[in-house]
């Protein structure tokens, strides 16, 4: 029995991501492109060279951080969609840092990473003392807290931190993640230390919920709340500190884009969308921190990829936005995959 | 600027930026009265501007004249309600998380619809329309001193078929046999299907209305406000009308009041620096006032907000 569950917990990402690429191919096709060219460009955009394997790793760090940020919750039975404001609050507080302190790098780069998991903290545990004092649902607040986010943080920069070209200054080298020497061994993609951090927070989360006493009682909460309290564990406390801790890799996210990917952070006309492609992440991570980082280079190498292919075959890079939303929906229709396993397996029994 | 002058020019502005919220957030309340969440919204709604702004283009091509826009408004819900069935699909049928499938069908309207974009014009834009819904003065009602100026002249006729919608969409859930039994499956699914109401076909019919409103008021917002669909012409306001849904605590009237309010907040935030008194406010607040005083409502701080009972969770018959 064990066994099977463990093939379907493989399976239903597996068969998803075929069905995701499958159908994307059918509509290529319809849409008079080659889907084979395409896929094959796809496919060398993001490993074809170390330019390419640079730019999906560097794609992947925040969208492993954002996963699990996501996955997080998840756990808890929290649904966490307020990852982007988290990781905007996060990206502007690590420029901040980057930009108005002064330290040496073994210092600065930690304290604006620090920064980051505070902002991102703060702003996720609202939701979560919503939900704990007032019952009210996360969903609806988290989507919210995006837009006072988004609102919040542009206006943050233009009041304080303004520099030509609609964005703050460049962060000082101190605070920088970029890395000459990663370029360089990547035919001088834009890779940079962050990818070190999120396999550092990933091992952070794994540990938390499995081998901690706080881990736990928030896995506790996620299964059944009431058994939890009843069991003496206070439910609303977990589910703040849930929302922080989801908060906190949100935050860290952010820094990302701050301290490596761009250096300073610009006005944002719109979400980044990072924090809703944790959401894809986690689910077809199935919320594991290790199904996070497998998902996150799935989704990340896909971003990159799309590229190439439009480059080189023509296609929209929009049609790996479809090909992702497909995934998604065949893996929270697993329902229909479990009872097909059910068929098939009495099927052969019979 | 006397007084009247600044509301002559607020007024008429929050009535046409709410027109496309009102109509997505009563898309909403049918959804979400029959038990089925829908994040999707926003997606929809992209959807339906995009189709908006092909139909649109289309029936100028075609010499169909001011006809256009309200060709476009029929083709932008039937293609919300097409959209809308994936997501029913997936949350009533294969009992799929509600949130994350209307997750997922706000990434898959994005995608496609600038793909799709991209195919036909070969461009991250639609052309720009000429056929826009034109303002007019309405007769008789215009000339009423006062109000006449504030609300019925130089205003679009799709304003007050948004506010005509709202007491329709009220008077179907509120006073016929099938708004009964729609809200009924979302209060308590297993009593409505004891009585013989089939709980799944309410609720496809819900989402799919969900749909058809949500593109409906896409395509009002190309028609009225856009003139043309980019990849940032919806962004966000289908997430603003999903406030105001809950800010109008799930209730047809409610969501227009609370539509016609937000409405009023982006109308401030786009003129607010024209304005004496207001023009010290920073602009950021009038942004972020919608969501804050939903969160604030949703908290029992402005009024209660209870959602409907059984929002959220699939049905299974049979089960305890």
């Amino acid at each position: 029995m064990q066994n099977n569950n463990n093939k379907i917990k493989f399976l239903v990402p597996l068969v998803s991501v075929l069905l995701g690429l499958l159908i994307g191919g059918i509509i290529m096709l319809v849409s008079d492109y080659d889907p084979f060219e395409a896929y094959v460009a796809l496919f060398q955009g993001i490993i074809g060279g170390p330019y390419f394997i640079g730019e999906t790793i560097r794609q992947m760090s925040p969208l492993i951080l954002a996963g699990l940020a996501v996955a997080f919750a998840f756990r808890t039975g929290l649904f966490n969609i307020g990852v982007e404001g988290q990781l905007l609050v996060g990206w502007l507080a690590s420029v901040y840092v980057g930009v108005f302190v002064d330290a040496p790098a073994i210092i600065h780069i930690p304290l604006a990473i620090l920064a980051a998991g505070v902002a991102g903290a703060l702003w996720g545990a609202i939701p979560g003392i919503l939900k704990a004092k007032f019952k009210v649902h996360e969903v609806i607040t988290t989507i919210m807290m995006n837009y006072i986010a988004l609102y919040s943080t542009n206006e943050i920069i233009r009041q304080f931190m303004l520099a030509p070209g609609e964005r703050t200054k460049t962060i000082k080298e101190t605070a920088s993640l970029s890395s000459p020497f990663l370029q360089k061994i990547t035919d001088y993609s834009t890779l940079h230390y962050g990818i070190i951090v999120a396999l550092i927070a990933a091992v952070i989360m794994w540990f938390i919920l499995w081998r901690t006493t706080l881990g736990f009682e928030l896995r506790a909460v996620g299964f059944n709340q009431h058994a939890s309290q009843y069991a003496g564990i206070n439910v609303s406390k977990n589910i703040v500190l849930s929302m922080a801790i989801s908060g906190v890799f949100a935050g860290i996210a952010g820094s990302m884009e701050g301290l490596g990917t761009y250096q300073y952070m610009t006005i944002n006309a719109a979400f980044t969308g990072v924090g809703f492609d944790g959401i894809a992440v986690a689910l077809l991570g199935a919320n594991s921190a290790i199904g996070v980082v497998l998902g996150a280079a799935l989704f990340g190498g896909l971003k990159i990829g799309a590229l190439n292919m439009q480059s080189i075959a023509g296609v929209p890079t929009e049609l790996v936005g479809v090909v992702i939303a497909l995934i998604i929906f065949f893996v929270a229709c697993s329902y229909i995959v479990h009872w097909l396993m059910n068929r098939v397996n009495k099927g052969g029994k019979i | 600027m006397s007084f009247m002058d600044i509301l002559a020019l607020i007024i008429p502005a929050a009535i046409v930026s709410a027109a496309p919220l009102i109509f997505t957030a009563l898309g909403g309340v049918f959804s979400e009265r029959s038990g089925v969440v829908n994040i999707g919204l926003e997606g929809l709604m992209l959807f339906g501007a995009f189709t908006g702004a092909v139909t649109i283009y289309y029936c100028e091509q075609l010499g169909l004249g001011s006809a256009s826009p309200w060709i476009s408004f029929a083709a932008a819900m039937v293609v919300g309600a097409l959209l809308a069935s994936i997501h029913a699909l997936a949350s009533i049928t294969l009992k799929a998380d509600q949130v994350i499938s209307g997750v997922a069908l706000n990434f898959l309207a994005a995608g496609l619809a600038i793909f799709l974009t991209k195919k036909i014009f070969h461009a991250g834009q639609t052309p720009v329309i000429s056929e826009r819904i034109s303002k007019s003065d309405i007769p008789y009602l215009s000339d009423i001193p006062f109000i006449g100026k504030l609300f019925f002249s130089n205003a679009y006729a799709t304003s007050y078929v948004a506010v005509l919608f709202a007491v329709i969409v009220w008077y179907v859930l509120y006073k016929t046999p099938f708004g009964l039994r729609l809200r009924s499956v979302g209060e308590h699914p297993m009593a409505a299907d004891t009585m013989g109401i089939k709980v799944p076909k309410m609720r496809y019919i819900g989402v799919l209305l969900s749909g058809a409103f949500a593109g409906l008021g896409g395509a009002v917002y190309v028609a009225s406000i856009s003139g043309n669909f980019t990849h940032s012409t919806i962004t966000g306001q289908g997430f603003m009308a999903l406030a105001a849904m809950i800010f109008g605590k799930w209730h047809p009237l409610g969501a227009l009041g609370a539509a016609l309010f937000f409405g009023l907040a982006q109308a401030i935030s786009i003129s607010g620096s024209h304005i004496p008194f207001l023009e010290d406010i920073p602009k950021v607040f009038l942004l972020i006032a919608p969501y804050v005083l939903t969160i604030l409502a949703l908290a029992g701080l402005v009024g209660r907000a209870d959602a409907p009972k059984a929002l959220g969770t699939p049905y299974e018959k049979g089960k305890r």
